[in-house]
C-alpha cells in the first residue's frame, strides 16, 4: 500500500463498491432517466453489476475487467451495456495480465475505458452524456497520480461530481435524450450519474 | 400500476412462454429470449432478423413467419436486447445467403447491434448487413442529436424486405429494398397518455387531462410539444402536414397509409383518425393505395396513434401484397 501500487484485490472491491452504490442509487437513477430518457437506467444497471459480482473471478486485473465487462454487455442492454461493457474491456486491456497496477498505469488504464466509450458511443464533450462526469475524472488523475493516488482519486470524485453537474445545463446531443432538445436543459444525465458512482467507488477502495 | 402480470420482473420471461404456446408456428429459445421460425432457416433465402426492446408487440415477434422475418430478439422492456442473444440469432437463420439486420434508430440498438454483427463476423464469418430505420419526422435529423428514431415505417419494411427475401433475392438486393422502403417512408405520432413500464410501476411522464404530446416516441420519452387537447380532425392535421411537407409527398403520389395504435386507443378511434387522414390525403392529391390499421407498434399501454406513410411504387406494392403468415399479419395464403 506504502507504495501506492493497486493490488488484484483492490480491484475486486472496487467493482463490488460500484455495484453496492448502484443498487442504493438505482431509484435515483431510474428517475434521471425517466425525466429525459426512457426509466430504465437504474434497474439495468443494478441488473449488471449483480451478474458481475457473481462472476467476479480472475488472476489478473484483465481477466477481472474483461469478464466484467462481457458480462455488462451482456447483461445490461440499452447503450449503457456496450458503453460500460467496452470501458472495462478497453480498461482490462490496457492494464494488462498483471496482478497489481501502479497508479500511471491505472491512470492509462482509465484513459483507454474512456477512449472505449468515445469509439462506441461517438460522444463528444458537453454532448450531456457520462463522457461529461468521467472524462475530467480522468484527466484529473492523470495529473495527479504521479504525486499521490490517494489525493488523485479523491480530486477526480470532485472533478467526476462538477462534470456530473454541470450536465444539468446541457442540451443532450446524444442517446435518446437528444430527442427533447431544448427540454433536457434542467436535467442531469443518469449516465453521468452513474459513472460518477464508479469514479467514488474507486475512490474508497484503490488507495 | 394495474396490469395483467405476475412479477414485473417476469413479464418478458411470462410473455415468451405466451407466445410460444399460443403459435406452434414459432420456436421460442428461452434462455436469449429469441422467438424463431419452428421451420428453421430456409437454404439460399436472406434471413432477417429485428429486434428491440419489448413493449412494442406485436413488433417484433408477431413479425416471425412466412414473408416476413426469421428471428426477432426480444429484449427487457423499452431495453435493446445484447449482442449474444442477436449472435445466436445471427448464427441460427444463416440459411447460407447472408443475415440482414433491422434495427430502428435509437443509441442502444444500434450498438448492440453493431457489436453483435462484429462477433458474428468474427466467429463464423457470417455476412451480416444492417438496415437502420429512422422514419420520426418529430425529430430534427441533425448532426447534433442521435438522429431521428425508428418508428412505424420498420414494420412495412420487415414486410416488404420480408417478401423480396422469400423471393430469393441475394442480400443486397433485400437490404436495399429495405432502405428504399425507409427512405420513402415517414411517421408522426401523438399521445393522451403516458405509458407505464412494468418494473417501475408507475408513468413515465405526466400529462395532464386536457393535454397532449405532439411527435412522442415509442418508448414513453416525451416528445417535442405538448398541447391542449384537440378533436380528432385537428389532430390528424397535425400528424399529416409535417409528413407531407418532411419527404415531400407529393399530388399524385401513390402511397400505402398506415394508421398505428400505441397500445392504450381502441380500433374504433384509429379507424376515425384513418378517415380523418384518408380525407386530408385526397384533399392533397395523394392516393391510397394500400392501407394498414391497428396496434402494430405500440407503447405499451400509451393512448395515441402515430401515421406512416411511404410512398409506394409497383415493385413496393407487389411486395406489400406478396403471402404473409405471421401472428399479426396474415394475407395472400
Amino acid at each position: 500500500m506504502s507504495d501506492g501500487r493497486i493490488r488484484l484485490s483492490q480491484f475486486k472491491d472496487w467493482l463490488t463498491e460500484f455495484a453496492r452504490l448502484i443498487a442504493d442509487h438505482r431509484d435515483e437513477l431510474t428517475r434521471l432517466d425517466a425525466a429525459i430518457g426512457d426509466a430504465d437506467h437504474g434497474t439495468n444497471m443494478q441488473r449488471g453489476m449483480t451478474a458481475v459480482l457473481a462472476g467476479l473471478s480472475g488472476d489478473t486485473v484483465a481477466a477481472v475487467c474483461k469478464g466484467a465487462g462481457m458480462t455488462l454487455v451482456s447483461t445490461v442492454g440499452g447503450a449503457s451495456g456496450p458503453l460500460y461493457g467496452t470501458f472495462f474491456l478497453r480498461f482490462g486491456a490496457a492494464a494488462g495480465e498483471v496482478a497489481e497496477l501502479d497508479p500511471t498505469a491505472f491512470a492509462a488504464a482509465m484513459r483507454a475505458g474512456l477512449d472505449g466509450i468515445v469509439a462506441r458511443g461517438k460522444a463528444e464533450r458537453e454532448d450531456k452524456t457520462m463522457f461529461d462526469a468521467l472524462a475530467p475524472a480522468v484527466e484529473t488523475l492523470e495529473a495527479g497520480v504521479g504525486a499521490s493516488l490517494g489525493d488523485a482519486l479523491h480530486a477526480a470524485v470532485d472533478a467526476a461530481d462538477k462534470g456530473r453537474d454541470r450536465t444539468i445545463e446541457m442540451v443532450a446531443r446524444k442517446g435518446r435524450a437528444s430527442y427533447l432538445g431544448e427540454r433536457s436543459i434542467g436535467h442531469q444525465d443518469p449516465g453521468a450519474t452513474s459513472v460518477a458512482l464508479l469514479v467514488h467507488a474507486a475512490a474508497s477502495t484503490l488507495a | 400500476m394495474k396490469k395483467l402480470i405476475n412479477d414485473p420482473a417476469d413479464v418478458v420471461k411470462e410473455a415468451l412462454l405466451g407466445v410460444e404456446a399460443a403459435h406452434p408456428q414459432l420456436h421460442v429459445d428461452h434462455e436469449n429470449k429469441v422467438v424463431y421460425r419452428a421451420t428453421g432457416p430456409t437454404p439460399g433465402k436472406v434471413g432477417l432478423i429485428s429486434g428491440g426492446g419489448s413493449g412494442h408487440e406485436p413488433l417484433h415477434a408477431g413479425f416471425v413467419g412466412l414473408g416476413m422475418l426469421d428471428a426477432a430478439c426480444c429484449g427487457e422492456v423499452f431495453t435493446s436486447p445484447v449482442p449474444d442473444h442477436m449472435l445466436a440469432a445471427t448464427k441460427a437463420v444463416d440459411g447460407g445467403a447472408g443475415v440482414l439486420h433491422i434495427v430502428k434508430n435509437y443509441t442502444g440498438d444500434v450498438m448492440n447491434f453493431e457489436m453483435a454483427a462484429e462477433l458474428a463476423a468474427a466467429e463464423t464469418g457470417a455476412e451480416v448487413v444492417s438496415v437502420v430505420t429512422d422514419d420520426d419526422v418529430a425529430v430534427q435529423d441533425s448532426t447534433w442529436t442521435a438522429g431521428r428514431r425508428g418508428v412505424g415505417v420498420t414494420v412495412l419494411v420487415e414486410k416488404i424486405a420480408g417478401a423480396a427475401a422469400e423471393q430469393g433475392r441475394s442480400l443486397k438486393e433485400v437490404a436495399d429494398v429495405a432502405r428504399e422502403v425507409n427512405a420513402n417512408g415517414r411517421s408522426m405520432g401523438i399521445a393522451l397518455t403516458s405509458c407505464t413500464v412494468p418494473a417501475n410501476g408507475k408513468p413515465t411522464f405526466e400529462l395532464g387531462e386536457d393535454e397532449m404530446e405532439v411527435g412522442v416516441g415509442i418508448h414513453g420519452e416525451p416528445g417535442r410539444r405538448r398541447m391542449p387537447i384537440a378533436p380528432a380532425r385537428a389532430v390528424a392535421a397535425q400528424l399529416v402536414e409535417p409528413i407531407v411537407d418532411d419527404l415531400p409527398f407529393r399530388r399524385g403520389d401513390q402511397v400505402i397509409a398506415f394508421v398505428n395504435g400505441l397500445g392504450g386507443s381502441p380500433l374504433i378511434e384509429l379507424y376515425l383518425m384513418y378517415g380523418e387522414i384518408a380525407r386530408i390525403l385526397e384533399g392533397s392529391g395523394i392516393a391510397i393505395a394500400r392501407s394498414l390499421v391497428g396496434p402494430y407498434i405500440t407503447s405499451l399501454d400509451m393512448a395515441g396513434c402515430s401515421i406512416t406513410l411511404l410512398r409506394a411504387d409497383e415493385e413496393f406494392l407487389q411486395l406489400w401484397d406478396a403471402p404473409v403468415r405471421t401472428p399479426a399479419l396474415r394475407w395472400g395464403i
